[in-house]
């Protein structure tokens, strides 16, 4: 059975935050995990952790000037084949695209340059969509789509890129419940074609019952392994420093977080 | 007449496809200081060539070059804002290439010209050469269209593909100067983004996909370069002010059009 190792050392001359485009911090610590093929794991934490960086790291998308990311003992620029589905607010909703068009990119590293889409590759555009469900909205323009409609598109995009590791960007944020259902019934499909699954969350209440391990991230690694073992109040405090209240109730610990959003109000 | 009629088709042709990443991406005022920057480069093959127009042609082809890439690692440095540092280049540049012209005695025709057009003046070598490069440019286009499509839509996945971004986006930039440098005697510098923009933007607010954009974007400006030289030809107008006139003059008509039909959808599906 193979493993795959992300082993990354990392620390970067300007931050990715846009209020401080010249800090010098240093971005992400020391991280270093393994992943198991067909795994679905929960990465947590809260606002400006750097889950975004973390996948694009991993993904080998940004510029890594003091670094290393290494996976499988390969450089991400090696063989394995990453599909990344981003957040959906990072998304030009207005481009003159359809639903097939966006599907069909995934294919595009797969048929090399000055190629045109074939049969078999058609065919798998129409097999993608099928799978997730977006057969009848294939002809749409994307800004059609509803939020978890627009997320299944770029699952079915990382499908037919043939992705090992799939990297998703809080999809369920914005989604209602049953939309949520839909996403994961999708990512069971995944398990069963042995990919594995690294999903962004602020959402502390999924990961119990959803994923098959938790990590919780701030910058670093605070922690990976079954939830319980995952969210002790010290690693809780660690991830989210004061928005965290731990209230004992008779049941068990009650975590009541107090995440604020981007635009400043808080929950 | 017809030379030029010609020159102004494969013009409109060639911008309009190269236009629609400009207006996709973002790139109207990329595009317009490239123009600029590409003038003293031209202003350049202008006096050395005593106002031959081959050597403006390939004056005007090395600057374009040399400006795309130029343009390109400015706009990548962090130490001013982007547009900033664009700007006080493609001013200072633009200030360069009418300094070169003018220092010639009898300037002003000629710097009509270069900032307006002289579309009438177009010679058979001349149309050639524009064919060929107006060509080439279509040809590459189609040649990477998917990478250029993946590179515009996203670029987090397309660096995930493993696409050469950057090298795409030289490409891409090098591409448009070229289609400048063709045009440059049609429609003259200072009216140069008028046609990169405005047929791509006219087919923005109606197709859906990229394909169609890019064929009906070419022919509303192949019908406006045509309109537009006959206008110009009748009111005795500069030719590269006639033929961004009619493009112009389509945007509006189109969007009212398509702000009509979605209202009448509209209130039908209330009804």
């Amino acid at each position: 059975m193979c493993r795959w190792l992300c082993n990354m050392i990392r620390t970067r001359r300007f931050s990715s935050c846009p209020t401080s485009p010249y800090a010098t911090t240093a971005l992400l610590r020391n991280i270093s995990f393994e992943l198991q093929p067909g795994e679905r794991v929960a990465v947590v934490g809260p606002n400006g952790a750097g889950k975004s960086t973390l996948f694009k790291d991993v993904a080998g998308v940004l510029d890594t000037s003091r670094g290393s990311v290494s996976i499988g003992g390969y450089e991400p620029q090696g063989h394995i084949c990453i599909g990344y589905v981003p957040q959906r607010t990072d998304v030009d909703w207005e481009f003159p695209v359809t639903v097939s068009d966006v599907v069909m990119m995934g294919r595009a590293s797969k048929l090399g340059l000055f190629r045109w889409p074939r049969v078999r590759d058609r065919q798998l555009v129409q097999e993608v969509l099928e799978l997730v469900g977006l057969t009848p909205l294939a002809e749409q323009q994307i800004g059609e789509l509803s939020g978890d409609q627009q997320q299944r598109m770029f699952i079915a995009r990382a499908l037919a890129q043939e992705a090992e590791l799939m990297l998703m960007d809080e999809p369920l944020t914005g989604l209602d419940l049953p939309a949520q259902d839909d996403i994961f019934h999708i990512l069971d499909l995944l398990r069963a074609r042995n990919v594995t699954v690294l999903v962004a969350t602020r959402d502390l209440n999924l990961p119990s019952s959803r994923f098959d391990r938790v990590m919780l991230f701030n910058r670093q690694l605070l922690g990976i392994g079954a939830p319980e073992q995952v969210f002790t109040p010290d690693n809780l405090r660690a991830a989210y420093g004061n928005h965290v209240q731990l209230i004992e109730t008779e049941d068990g610990v009650l975590i009541v977080t107090d995440t604020h959003c981007d635009d400043g109000h808080s929950h | 007449m017809l030379r030029g009629m010609a020159a102004a088709v494969i013009v409109g042709i060639v911008c309009a496809i190269v236009g629609v990443y400009v207006v996709l991406r973002g790139m109207a005022f990329l595009g317009d200081a490239l123009a600029n920057t590409i003038l003293p480069g031209v202003a350049a093959g202008y006096l050395i060539g005593g106002g031959a127009r081959g050597p403006l042609f390939w004056w005007g082809i090395m600057a374009g070059v040399l400006a795309a890439l130029g343009i390109r690692a400015v706009s990548r440095s962090a130490r001013l804002k982007r547009d900033t540092a664009i700007g006080i280049i493609f001013a200072g540049m633009f200030a360069l290439g009418i300094a070169l012209i003018s220092s010639v005695r009898s300037y002003s025709v000629d710097l009509a010209h270069f900032l307006f057009g002289d579309v009438l003046g177009v010679s058979i070598s001349d149309l050639l050469r524009t064919g060929i490069f107006g060509g080439l440019v279509i040809i590459l286009i189609v040649l990477f269209y998917k990478e250029f499509l993946v590179l515009s839509f996203d670029a987090t996945f397309a660096a995930t593909l493993r696409l050469p971004a950057r090298v795409l986006e030289y490409l891409l930039l090098v591409l448009i100067a070229v289609a400048i440098v063709v045009s440059l005697q049609t429609v003259g510098v200072a009216l140069m983004v008028a046609m990169l923009v405005t047929p791509a933007a006219t087919e923005y607010l109606v197709t859906r996909r990229l394909p169609y954009m890019m064929v009906l974007a070419a022919a509303i400006a192949a019908f406006s370069g045509v309109v537009g030289l006959y206008l110009s030809f009748y009111s005795g107008i500069a030719s590269g002010a006639a033929i961004v006139l009619t493009c112009t003059a389509i945007f509006p008509l189109v969007w009212f059009n398509q702000t009509l039909t979605r209202r009448f959808t509209a209130n039908r599906e209330i009804q």
